[in-house]
């Protein structure tokens, strides 16, 4: 009876950690599957607080603070008030910390996250920012490609650098076009490191690509 | 089958504990108006939702018992609440709190124009300081298009809503700055000794400016050095003036860097290919070396050291107003040494030091003769041809150091105090018929304290005090200082201003009679203004009181006094036009003074009733270039005869009138040939500028003779000015910033 009882008690305890665990994969997939989506209804600012949320709830997981911060930054990134750009990436870069804290270390993926931030403060007033906004978001990029050369989504995002940039000052479509065919590939090719690991990226390569044409 | 059955019994007990409990409500802020994107969510547990576009909110939770209920949104203060889950559908309604922010908080900015780079709003940055036409990358040039200054063109300065040139003082890193223009000529405007691109941040104040300064009745122009370079570069320039070189180190870790920079100037060839109205005996030559450092002492402190050496030099020949024959000839020596050294480090969580220090020493080796036609020394008898050969040794020195305190209070409100000393010594010698000479020395002691009261969002108040003593006047002052600004609707802003501002009489007046006291100046200011990241309106009306300035004569007192009021606009539009940048600003003044020999108050020379500015700047694409135009113009300024009558012991008007009006269009291009070049490490500025492209006259006053019968106008030693200049960075690939621009 004892060693039924026993017996009982770890396996409550092994389905209720295994539950928690499920439980949180289950939700990190649901709000990821949903971030698609998101362009089009402008999803990402309640992505980014139930990202948030589940990243308060868990303490020591890395990747739902990510989440919130590339959701967030999204936001920055389409708002058309610009007056209201700045709060939203501050937000995120707060976000981006706290996911670098408890990844123990930079990380490609963070890197890419940090240039987009500078890139989001960059449009608020692109004249006067290029000097100090532009920079940061550039060694994001190389700093991202150095901490992993299989990483494809610094290449797309140095594409569309390229891509909004006019011929003159050595951008354009036919400069940014062998970057996203270089990204593409580099998609097809990438394994995340785990079930949760980001993804994205490649329907807005393939978007781009088709508009270099 | 036991255990089966106890898992079973188990995960159903999970499912009837799981039950959900539907949370819902609605998100305001204090005015009642919806806050949409608001997450609310139960504490430690994944439920939770986003506030709609109408505040509305809805989630369920499969917690129960007392949990906390957590609510933030960007802008707003977290909102923390225990609610007790116990399965009925609750409604909970929340009112969020403003977070005061810099974005979004009011500014006082009565009286203040910022231009920083570190900021994220401002009104113009160094950049723009640079790019326009008419400044030759001449801080105060630049600083001359804003509302509130005159276009004095015959005497270095920033002369400030009827303000003389010496009445506004420039600061660096926190400390005055003794000798911030090159050595004053006579009739000729000088440039400032610093270049605009070792500054990050300016701060310019025509009046009602902060207790942590003192000692300038009109205004105050605030600049700060940058932090640590971008990264390790080498630059090099050659000009239609002369040649630059420097070396700038950064290291890996981002933590150190030092730098050092010389710069030659002659004027010679320039002077042979356009001919100037003086006749330059020693054409202007100008040596100038700097050093700096700065090291990142900890994560938030920093340690900077700027120094400069200069030694220039230059003679001019012109002809004697009190004769057909006879010239005038001035010879100007200058050497300048100036070294800032400033420490800035976060103390705990809310308290910062500030820590500045610098000492500067200068010297002018000044000789003037009268001089025959075969420029030979002619001495004659009598007034006024026997003073007119003298020599001047002028040396001064000033070591300083200023501490700051501040302590950050919850969102912006922060109280700061500390205090400063200067110790000035001057040397003057001054040989004509007599020989002079004067040792002077001050120790000036200031404190002060200044606290930023923010009430709301929507209201703020800066309120300080400054007290101070000079041992030279051993005299005392003690000021209020005093600004309010209220949020008016989304984007606007209403600011009032008050202040008293004390100075010192000049040296050249104190050497005379050290008994003077403070003259005095008191400011009130109201603005209203208006920004988006686009577009600023702003609209200044001011009132300035002036007492005891000083007089010289019948003996040297403080009995003068004077007005000035007015009104200034500044418009500001990147976006009407596309692709181009202008801004607009027009001064509207009327002041009265009686101060130096004035008979009784007049309206002084150096004012013009009505000043406007325009400044356009276009970047042209395809062809790498920046277009910059500026266009200032200023209503005839007054100008006086004055003539001593010995029986009445008084100085009499015997001729006056006003200047023709002053117009000025110039025009510069920036070309970056290099922009956008695969993996250039060579990053050049190709600059070509013309001051006053129309040619037109200007004339800034008039000189008279001795016995009152002859008047000369005076003017620029030259209508326009031309300058091509060719400017290299190497190891600096700054393309990829451009590109990040047109992102």
């Amino acid at each position: 009876m004892k060693k039924s009882l026993l017996l009982i008690a770890v396996v409550l305890l092994t389905v209720g950690s295994f539950a928690q665990s499920a439980k949180y994969s289950t939700a990190m997939k649901t709000q990821i599957d949903q971030l698609a989506a998101a362009f089009g209804n402008n999803g990402f600012p309640a992505l980014a607080n139930n990202f948030e949320r589940i990243g308060d709830a868990e303490k020591t997981q890395w990747l739902p603070y990510y989440y919130a911060a590339y959701a967030t930054v999204m936001s920055a990134l389409i708002e058309q008030n610009h007056s209201k750009t700045d709060a939203i990436a501050d937000k995120a870069e707060a976000l981006i910390g706290k996911a670098e804290s408890l990844a123990g270390a930079p990380n490609s993926e963070l890197y890419v996250i940090k240039s987009m931030i500078a890139t989001a403060h960059l449009q608020v007033d692109p004249q006067n920012r290029w000097m100090q906004y532009g920079q940061v978001s550039a060694d994001n990029i190389e700093k991202a490609k150095q901490a992993d050369p299989t990483n494809p989504r610094p290449v797309y995002l140095e594409g569309q650098s390229k891509f909004f940039t006019p011929e003159a000052f050595g951008g354009g479509k036919a400069v940014a076009k062998p970057i996203f065919e270089k990204a593409l590939t580099m998609f097809s090719d990438f394994k995340p490191a785990g079930e949760l690991y980001p993804t994205w990226g490649k329907e807005s390569t393939e978007y781009f690509l088709s508009q270099c044409k | 089958m036991r255990v089966v059955l106890l898992l079973v019994v188990c995960l159903c007990w999970q499912a009837v504990v799981n039950a959900q409990t539907q949370v819902s409500g609605r998100v305001t802020d204090k005015a009642g108006k919806p806050v949409p994107g608001a997450s609310v969510g139960i504490k430690d547990s994944y439920d939770g939702a986003t506030s709609d576009s109408t505040g509305h909110y809805r989630f369920t939770t499969e917690e129960k018992g007392v949990q906390q209920v957590v609510v933030s949104c960007i802008g707003y203060q977290l909102w923390e609440q225990p609610l007790t889950v116990e399965g009925a559908a609750l409604v909970l309604d929340i009112k969020l709190k403003e977070q005061p922010s810099e974005l979004k908080a009011v500014v006082v900015t009565a009286g203040s124009f910022e231009a920083s780079d570190s900021k994220r709003t401002t009104v113009l940055n160094s950049i723009d300081v640079a790019t326009t036409a008419s400044a030759n990358a001449d801080i105060t040039a630049a600083i001359r298009t804003l509302p509130g200054t005159q276009q004095v063109g015959e005497k270095e300065g920033l002369f400030i809503r009827g303000g003389s040139g010496e009445e506004a003082k420039v600061f660096i890193d926190g400390t005055l700055v003794n000798n911030y223009f090159y050595s004053a000529v006579p009739d000729i405007s000088q440039r400032g000794r610093f270049s605009p691109f070792i500054f990050k941040g300016t701060v310019f104040s025509s009046g009602g400016y902060s207790a942590l300064y003192g000692q300038a009745l009109s205004g105050a122009l605030i600049l700060e050095t940058i932090d640590l370079p971008e990264r390790t570069e080498a630059s090099l320039g050659i000009s239609s003036v002369g040649l630059s070189g420097g070396y700038q180190y950064l290291n890996k870790k981002k933590t150190f860097s030092g730098g050092a920079s010389y710069a030659y100037t002659n004027l010679l060839p320039y002077f042979a290919l356009v001919k100037q109205r003086v006749d330059y005996f020693k054409v202007p030559a100008y040596h100038g070396a700097d050093a700096n450092f700065r090291w990142k002492t900890s994560k938030t402190g920093l340690l900077k050291f700027y120094g400069t050496f200069q030694a220039n030099r230059l003679g001019i020949r012109t002809a004697d107003i009190d004769s057909a024959s006879l010239k005038n000839a001035f010879g100007l020596k200058n050497h300048n040494l100036y070294g800032n050294l400033s420490w800035r480090e976060k103390l705990g969580d809310d308290w910062h030091i500030y820590l500045g220090s610098s000492f500067s020493t200068n010297r002018d080796d000044i000789q003037n003769q009268l001089q025959n036609r075969q420029n030979e020394q002619q001495d004659i008898d009598g007034l006024p041809w026997n003073i007119k050969t003298f020599d001047a040794l002028v040396k001064g020195s000033l070591t300083q150091v200023k501490a700051v305190l501040e302590r950050k209070f919850g969102g912006l409100t922060a109280f700061r105090f500390g205090g400063e000393y200067q110790y000035f010594h001057d040397d003057l010698s001054y040989t004509d018929t007599l020989n002079r000479h004067n040792i002077i020395n001050d120790h000036f002691k200031a404190a002060f304290a200044e606290a930023d009261i923010y009430v709301t969002n929507n209201l703020a108040a800066k309120i300080g005090t400054r007290v101070e003593h000079s041992s030279l006047l051993d005299k005392a002052n003690l000021v209020p200082r005093v600004s309010l600004a209220y949020r008016l609707g989304k984007l606007g802003q209403a600011s009032l201003a008050y202040g008293i501002f004390y100075q010192k009489p000049e040296k050249t007046q104190l050497v005379i009679d050290p008994g003077l006291s403070y003259t005095r100046a008191s400011h009130y200011i109201a603005n209203f203004q208006k920004v988006t990241a686009t577009r600023t309106l702003r609209i200044e009306a001011f009132y300035k009181k002036y007492e005891d300035l000083v007089k010289t004569y019948p003996a040297l007192n403080n009995n003068g006094y004077g007005y000035a009021k007015g009104v200034e606009l500044f418009w500001r539009d990147r976006k009407t036009v596309k692709y181009v940048d202008y801004w607009v600003s027009y001064s509207f003044l009327d002041t009265k003074r009686d101060y130096l020999n004035y008979p009784y108050s007049l309206t002084p020379n150096f004012a013009a009733k009505h000043t406007a500015s325009l400044v356009v700047k276009r970047f042209i694409t395809n062809w790498k270039t920046q277009v910059n135009a500026s266009y200032s113009f200023a209503t005839g300024r007054p100008y006086y005869g004055f003539r001593y009558n010995a029986g009445a012991s008084k100085y009499e008007v015997f001729d006056q009138g006003d200047t023709p009006p002053y117009n000025n269009l110039s025009l510069s291009i920036n070309y970056l040939p290099n922009i956008g070049k695969q993996n250039s490490k060579t990053f050049v500025v190709w600059v070509l500028s013309v001051n006053n492209v129309l040619n037109q006259q200007q004339l800034y006053n008039y000189n008279y003779s001795y016995n009152g019968l002859i008047r000369q106008p005076v003017r620029p030693p030259a209508n326009q000015f031309f300058f091509i200049g060719c400017f290299f960075s190497f190891g600096v690939d700054r393309s990829q910033d451009i590109i990040n621009s047109n992102l």
